[in-house]
């Protein structure tokens, strides 16, 4: 078990360096500038702007800015500074970007989580049954309207035309209740927080709801269960019991594969409800081509699939004693 | 376990989206701007001095408006004028910071909204006879926000941060022809230039000439810039004082209890969000009023419209000075020239003929595009005949014989250039020996109006017998500096391309220089030359060596005029549409003049509800 995991981190080393790599490379071969805002303005003329890509470093070939960036982040720990802000990237994300897309990513991911469970499982026992049409149109309708779609409609029905939430994400609150600690603004937190992470909600919960559905499917009809309901226990106990703790075991892999999520931020969602989140900055940053931010996000979300890939594996071996890992 | 009664979430989701469309208001029509004074002329404007408040209403007291909500939806990164990559970033600057003086919508400088005690000009002695240098006057006694006092050492100061290379500012080329700048005393600076300047109010004034404080930033020069604390929490004259800054979503602001105006500003705090997109912006605005302000709303014209309907905002525009324009290639881009495609000695096969380009000018509709795409001048553009637009003083009048749609005469004017429709209906002639057939690649950037501008040119260059063939080239591509990017604006690798641009000061010669010889993009110049039609033509040179020399701002006028009939006679290219700037505001804010020169924030200390 120990030799495997040693081995499993060993082959983790040149994986990331591998994506750090290929995505330094097409983010510097992808066409764009980070001063194409002045690009046709007479005040700022072309060797002003070539002056400033000089002192960002942008005048040498991208494979030699590749290896200075990766010999400070493997020396130092140092991950550039961001164009556009001029702050060092780490504060960047850690001080300012993280505790929203925490925040609203999390929530959206427990409540998802601790709603798609008993409804998947719902689901099944009553496979066909009115609940099931229901929840599964729904599902079917949540994984694949897209959530520029949902998030949209969501603004414009339950923000602009019955004006029962806020739409436009207010940080300071956020700040204020965590940081400060201000409890008082809880309720103002919740509120702005009510639209996206419904539309997270909906679209993670209809994703994990399908999967337990099909698990607890592909268990229902085995001999186990039928051995269970033949000894004269209880339905309630032979689901919960028996089918449901086998179900869960490829389910709790994949909560733990779409945990690094949670870190990024949801892209999409958070760019159209304002919320200041990692997703949102990814957006700007490979909008205004911010080398240093793209990288410092792709990176830090490489090694985070990277850990979750190894815990998902380890949690399934400790929860189905089947699989041994040598 | 029942599962019936699954039916009524149904219901409600049904009843919601019914409440959605039929949610609608009184439509409103948008606010124009006040016409700009015709009679001032740039550099002679009226001198207003600095207690002397035009705005009509009475101010409430300072501090009685509550809170200004303003809504970015480019969210500004960095509150440092000098290192803005973005307008963004020179409107959350313009609420702290202060240049000298404001640039007005009428194209002259407004000591009001800077830190200047009176405007030099040649008749107070201001501004040397010579054209040699200007003496700038301070308002005495302005506070900085930590208390220290305003002085001539934080002009000098501005100066020698943004013009030290290594600082890579910005705003360096406002401050280029500066020769050398000296404190006369605590309140007076003088400029003297390397040569004798036509546009004195270049440094130092609007957007770009943001006075930063000495003390904060006195050891941060050169490479250090970007270390400064004063990036994130600027140490300002302005009404309003940053209370919190986070880069790349929103900036709160306090009132300024010390700012020199008696009873201004009126709110007690802003609050500047940024991010999203400009539609929802638009909305917040128009429709929910949850903002009370939207910049640079960049919708269509239609959207726009449906969105005013919302009944709590008025879409206010401000005359832009740029144009939509169409170019023509003087050089040939033809990709079999190698090493010489679109070199201003390779001449283009159909443009070096005037005829040709007079012809397509006539077969293009600009009332139809303004219209249809723009909204009309009262939305986000007006068809335009002229490449200057603003300020007013230096538009031309003159009437164009390229001006009116007219098919049949451009057909006649193909004809006599020789341009023979062959059996497949398309014109050729014989060039250099060989027959040519006219048809040519027309590109622009991706956007949606571009794209239907693009259609309906092509719809009537075609009825003249033109084969033309679409480009779209993605915006981030198409403008940018990329030198082995043979799709950007600057190496212009088509025969015609469409964009906007225009001048960035109401006295802009940077711009209009452009179109002189010897700034001609080519392979030698790295395409940066920023003549991109490839036009040369020595008179128009001469009006350009007369207008730099000229200091007389009457004769400038004159010279101006000069410049656009030229481009506009020698049909260098097609002007388009006159973009307006457009924004969002809620019914009860009072005070917001919009401005094309300086930014939308440049007199916020007067905004009041």
């Amino acid at each position: 078990m120990n030799r495997y995991l040693i081995r499993r981190l060993l082959f983790a080393l040149p994986t990331l360096l591998a994506i750090s790599f290929i995505i330094y490379a097409i983010i510097s071969l992808a066409p764009g500038d980070p001063l194409s805002q002045f690009a046709a303005n007479p005040a700022v003329p072309p060797e002003v702007r070539e002056n400033i890509r000089r002192s960002l470093g942008l005048d040498k070939p991208w494979y030699e800015r590749y290896f200075s960036w990766l010999i400070s982040l493997v020396t130092e720990g140092n991950m550039g500074f961001s164009f556009s802000s001029r702050l060092p990237v780490t504060e960047l994300i850690f001080k300012y970007r993280l505790l929203p897309s925490l925040w609203v990513v999390g929530v959206a991911y427990i409540l998802s989580v601790l709603l798609a469970i008993p409804l998947g499982i719902l689901s099944a026992v009553k496979q066909y049954s009115i609940f099931d049409q229901f929840a599964s149109t729904l599902s079917f309708i949540g994984f694949s309207v897209p959530t520029f779609f949902t998030g949209t409609m969501a603004i414009l029905i339950f923000g602009v035309s019955l004006n029962w939430f806020p739409w436009i994400f207010d940080s300071s609150i956020v700040d204020n209740f965590f940081i400060k600690g201000d409890l008082s603004y809880f309720g103002a937190l919740v509120k702005q927080s009510v639209l996206p992470v419904m539309v997270l909600g909906f679209f993670q919960t209809a994703t994990l709801m399908r999967y337990v559905r099909a698990s607890m499917l592909e268990n229902l009809p085995l001999d186990y269960v039928r051995t269970a309901r033949s000894k004269g226990l209880s339905e309630r106990l032979v689901i919960v019991r028996h089918v449901m703790r086998n179900s869960l075991i490829p389910v709790v892999t994949l909560v733990a594969l779409q945990l690094p999520a949670v870190f990024t931020g949801a892209i999409v969602t958070e760019q159209i409800f304002r919320v200041p989140g990692i997703g949102s900055l990814i957006v700007s940053a490979v909008d205004t081509k911010d080398t240093p931010v793209v990288m410092a996000v792709t990176i830090i979300y490489s090694v985070l699939v990277v850990v979750f890939n190894l815990l998902a594996d380890m949690i399934y071996g400790f929860l189905d004693p089947r699989i041994k890992y040598s | 376990m029942s599962v019936k009664n699954h039916t009524w979430p149904v219901l409600a989701v049904m009843a919601m989206v019914i409440a959605l469309f039929t949610a609608c208001g009184a439509p409103t029509n948008p606010t124009t701007a006040p016409a700009a004074p015709t009679t001032a002329a740039p550099a002679t404007g009226p001198t207003t001095t600095s207690s002397a408040p035009t705005t009509a209403a009475p101010a409430a007291a300072r501090g009685t408006c509550g809170t200004l909500r303003l809504l970015w939806w480019q969210a500004p990164t960095i509150a440092n004028p000098h290192l803005a990559t973005g307008t963004k970033d020179y409107d959350v600057s313009r609420v702290v910071y202060e240049p000298l003086a404001g640039m007005g919508p009428d194209g002259v400088p407004d000591i009001r909204y800077g830190l200047a005690a009176e405007l030099p000009t040649l008749q107070n002695g201001g501004v040397s006879a010579d054209g040699k240098s200007i003496t700038w006057k301070l308002k005495q006694g302005v506070k900085w926000h930590d208390g220290s006092a305003f002085t001539a050492d934080d002009v000098v100061f501005t100066y020698q941060f943004a013009s030290d290379k290594a600082t890579a500012a910005t705003s360096s080329a406002m401050f280029a022809d500066i020769d050398k700048i000296e404190k006369l005393d605590d309140f007076t600076v003088k400029l003297t230039w390397k040569a004798p300047n036509a546009t004195p109010y270049q440094a130092f004034v609007g957007y770009l000439g943001m006075i930063i404080q000495k003390k904060a930033f006195q050891d941060y020069m050169g490479a250090k810039a970007k270390d400064a604390p004063g990036n994130l929490k600027p140490i300002g004259t302005g009404a309003y004082k940053m209370r919190e800054f986070k880069p790349n979503d929103q900036a709160t602001f306090d009132m300024n209890e010390n700012y020199r105006e008696a009873g201004k500003p009126c709110f007690k705090e802003v609050i500047m969000k940024g991010g999203g997109d400009a539609t929802s912006a638009a909305r917040a605005v128009l429709q929910t009023g949850d903002v009370d302000y939207a910049w640079n709303l960049q919708v269509a014209a239609d959207v726009l419209k449906d969105l005013a309907k919302g009944g709590k905002g008025d879409v206010v525009i401000n005359l832009g000075a740029s144009v939509e324009r169409i170019q023509f290639n003087r050089a040939n881009p033809d990709p079999a020239l190698g090493d010489k495609r679109a070199e201003p000695d390779q001449p283009n096969l159909f443009f070096t003929d005037p005829k040709v380009r007079l012809a397509l000018s006539l077969a293009s509709d600009r009332k139809t595009i303004a219209e249809q795409l723009y909204g009309g001048k009262d939305y986000t553009g007006g068809e335009t005949c002229n490449i200057l637009v603003s300020p007013a003083p230096i538009v031309s009048t003159t009437k164009f014989e390229g001006c009116e749609f007219n098919l049949d005469k451009a057909n006649k004017l193909l004809d006599d250039a020789g341009w023979a429709k062959g059996s497949d209906g398309l014109r050729h002639k014989v060039v250099n020996g060989k027959d040519v057939k006219m048809q040519f690649v027309y590109q622009t950037s991706v956007n949606p109006v571009r794209q239907s501008t693009q259609e309906i040119i092509k719809q009537s260059w075609e009825k003249l017998g033109v084969k033309v063939e679409l480009k779209s080239v993605q915006a981030g591509v198409f403008f940018s500096d990329d030198v082995a990017n043979p799709d950007t604006y600057p190496h212009f690798f088509t025969d015609v391309q469409m964009y906007t641009n225009g001048p960035s000061a109401p006295d802009d010669i940077a711009y209009v220089r452009a179109f002189t010889c010897e700034k001609r993009n080519s392979k030698a110049n790295e395409w940066r030359g920023t003549n991109v039609e490839r036009y040369c033509s020595p008179d128009f040179d001469k009006i350009i060596d007369a207008l730099s020399k000229e200091i007389d701002p009457a004769k400038r006028i004159v010279l101006y005029k000069q410049v656009n009939d030229q481009l506009m006679n020698d049909t260098v290219m097609i002007p388009l549409v006159q973009r307006n700037g457009t924004q969002a505001r809620s019914k009860d804010l009072k005070g917001v003049v919009p401005n094309t020169w300086d930014s939308n924030l440049w007199n916020l200390a007067d905004w009041r509800k």
